[in-house]
């Protein structure tokens, strides 16, 4: 039934968030989330639009404020704990126009955790340049950003968020403005970085998720999560309002489990 | 053509413009890609309060600008910062309350004011000696400082939110790029004049912005077309006795249309030779 197969020692925990609450103005966003993200774990959080996928990683970055509840990330706080955390943002229109090369973007991952006012050392830009050879990048790393096709691009985000040499990497729809083929690829890409690197992934393209993540998480407001990567009947309930096609003909990974005429299923 | 450069203010006049052309063309390169010339204009507009206070206290203008606009600039920074979608209501009322500002201490100040109208509309031909120092003295603040501070600038233009995420400090970090502008702002003041400052500021790294994909050739060729502009303008309105200022910003506005129109020659021609390629 377990896919993966843990080592025999202990789980590490390398996230832990503990009855977070989340709310815009009096809407609550986010509803008592608890959720252990171990090492070397690929989840997918899939959920309805507004359930709060986004907005759980904003929380998980320190880029919103939770009303209550606890995050640790590597056992730190928020804002130290991230430096371990690699970001791979949702796709959003940029402006094509801006003067910005593939190599330069890269660099960014790199700032935040090195002294300013100091030219990159040669170790840093190994470091760059391994990153964008790990993605596949490395012959486009002097073009201006705004040349690449969707699929490039997502893949330089990734090289950036690799630079940190991050233990967590977190991505927002990866796959969200690029076709099936190139999404394809990408998710090839993470499985092969999941080798070293914890993988948090927010979707909502339930399909791919299901055949490429060890574990699936729903949310929608509160979270449906047993580390496992059977979409349970209470997930489905959850997401119920979810445009998420489940049951696709010829696909290749089941991802509902056999269940009986009732609905109730068993593990 | 030669024998204008014997008069000591025309040497001026042109030390002035070499100056502000190199803040010009590296401020206005943050300007354009931060689509922040509306801020801009506020902290320009808002400056003239400075130049007010200037004449009350009677101290040089310039200097009372220099601590307007950097007041404008924090002020106008910060609420571009924390307001998000309706900060340019904010930022429109403060530019209007600085110019207002500027007007009544003007009319507190007694005498005549001869050269008030050079802040508004430029006079690159009356620039002092004391205005070149100062703006020397800018102009290095604005070079350490972006050499500083090159990567981290651009990192937060090109995306603020993972620059955050990174932790580079991003809120200081803009303030320090508004204060600069701010600073940039009171050095093509005497120049172009307040009015027209965007103008300036915005024109070379716009027209560059077309033909060069890199940050740094996109401030190189702003210097560069910010200091032809100037020589062009400043040596039509000598021999046509027009004013400096006006004839400098339409030397440039006129060469941004025909850039506009260059590039899409070069863009039709480019996939004309590519359909033919292919």
């Amino acid at each position: 039934m377990i896919i993966e197969e843990k080592p025999i020692n202990t789980p590490n925990p390398v996230i832990e968030v503990k009855g977070l609450w989340v709310s815009y103005d009096a809407q609550s966003v986010l509803e008592d989330i608890n959720l252990t993200v171990n090492e070397s774990d690929f989840i997918g959080l899939i959920g309805p639009n507004g359930g709060g996928k986004t907005t759980l990683l904003k929380a998980l970055l320190g880029l919103l404020e939770p009303t209550r509840g606890t995050i640790r990330i590597m056992g730190k706080s928020v804002a130290e704990g991230r430096c371990h955390i690699g970001y791979v943002p949702q796709y959003i229109e940029f402006d094509r126009q801006f003067p910005i090369r593939v190599w330069e973007v890269v660099q960014m991952g790199l700032l935040g955790c090195r002294k300013p006012f100091t030219r990159l050392s040669a170790a840093e830009r190994e470091v760059i340049d391994y990153a964008l050879k790990q993605v596949e990048m490395a012959d486009l790393s002097q073009r201006p950003i705004g040349e690449l096709s969707g699929g490039q691009r997502q893949r330089v985000y990734i090289a950036r968020a690799l630079t940190s040499s991050p233990q967590i990497l977190l991505l927002d729809e990866p796959t969200a403005s690029v076709d099936p083929q190139v999404a394809g690829n990408i998710y090839d890409l993470l499985r092969r970085i999941n080798q070293t690197v914890t993988i948090v992934m927010v979707s909502h393209d339930m399909n791919a998720v299901s055949s490429y993540v060890k574990s699936i998480g729903c949310l929608n407001r509160r979270l449906h999560y047993h580390g496992s990567k059977e979409v349970t009947q209470e997930m489905m309930d959850a997401i119920y309002e979810c445009p998420i096609d489940l049951i696709a003909h010829g696909l290749p990974h089941r991802v509902l489990s056999p269940h009986d005429q009732n609905g109730a299923k068993n593990v | 053509m030669f024998e204008i450069f014997q008069y000591g203010f025309m040497r001026n006049a042109l030390a002035a413009g070499v100056l502000v052309s190199f803040a010009c063309g590296i401020i206005g390169t943050y300007v354009v890609i931060n689509r922040i010339v509306f801020l801009s204009g506020g902290i320009a507009h808002a400056a003239y309060g400075g130049i007010g206070l200037g004449y009350f206290l009677g101290i040089n203008p310039t200097i009372g600008a220099i601590v307007f606009s950097l007041g404008a600039s924090l002020g106008m920074g910060m609420v571009h910062r924390k307001t998000g979608e309706r900060s340019d209501t904010i930022i429109g009322v403060m530019w209007a309350i600085g110019m207002a500002i500027g007007i009544i201490f003007l009319d507190m100040s007694p005498g005549y004011k001869a050269d008030l109208m050079s802040y508004l509309f430029g006079s690159i031909l009356a620039v002092p000696r004391s205005d070149l120092i100062i703006m020397l003295v800018l102009n290095v603040i604005i070079l350490v400082l972006v050499a500083l501070y090159y990567k981290e600038l651009q990192a937060i233009s090109f995306d603020e939110t993972f620059a955050f995420v990174v932790n580079v400090p991003v809120d200081r970090l803009y303030l320090m790029l508004v204060c600069l502008i701010g600073l940039t702002v009171v050095m093509t003041m005497r120049i172009v004049g307040l009015i027209m400052v965007i103008a300036l500021l915005t024109m070379p790294p716009a027209i560059a912005g077309l033909f060069v994909k890199d940050m740094k050739r996109m401030m190189g060729l702003s210097i560069l077309l910010s200091i032809l502009f100037t020589f062009v303008g400043l040596l039509l309105s000598y021999y046509w006795n027009l004013t400096s200022g006006a004839t400098i910003i339409l030397v440039a506005g006129v060469s941004y249309f025909i850039s506009f129109m260059v590039k899409n020659q070069l863009k039709t021609r480019k996939k004309k030779s590519e359909i033919s390629a292919a």
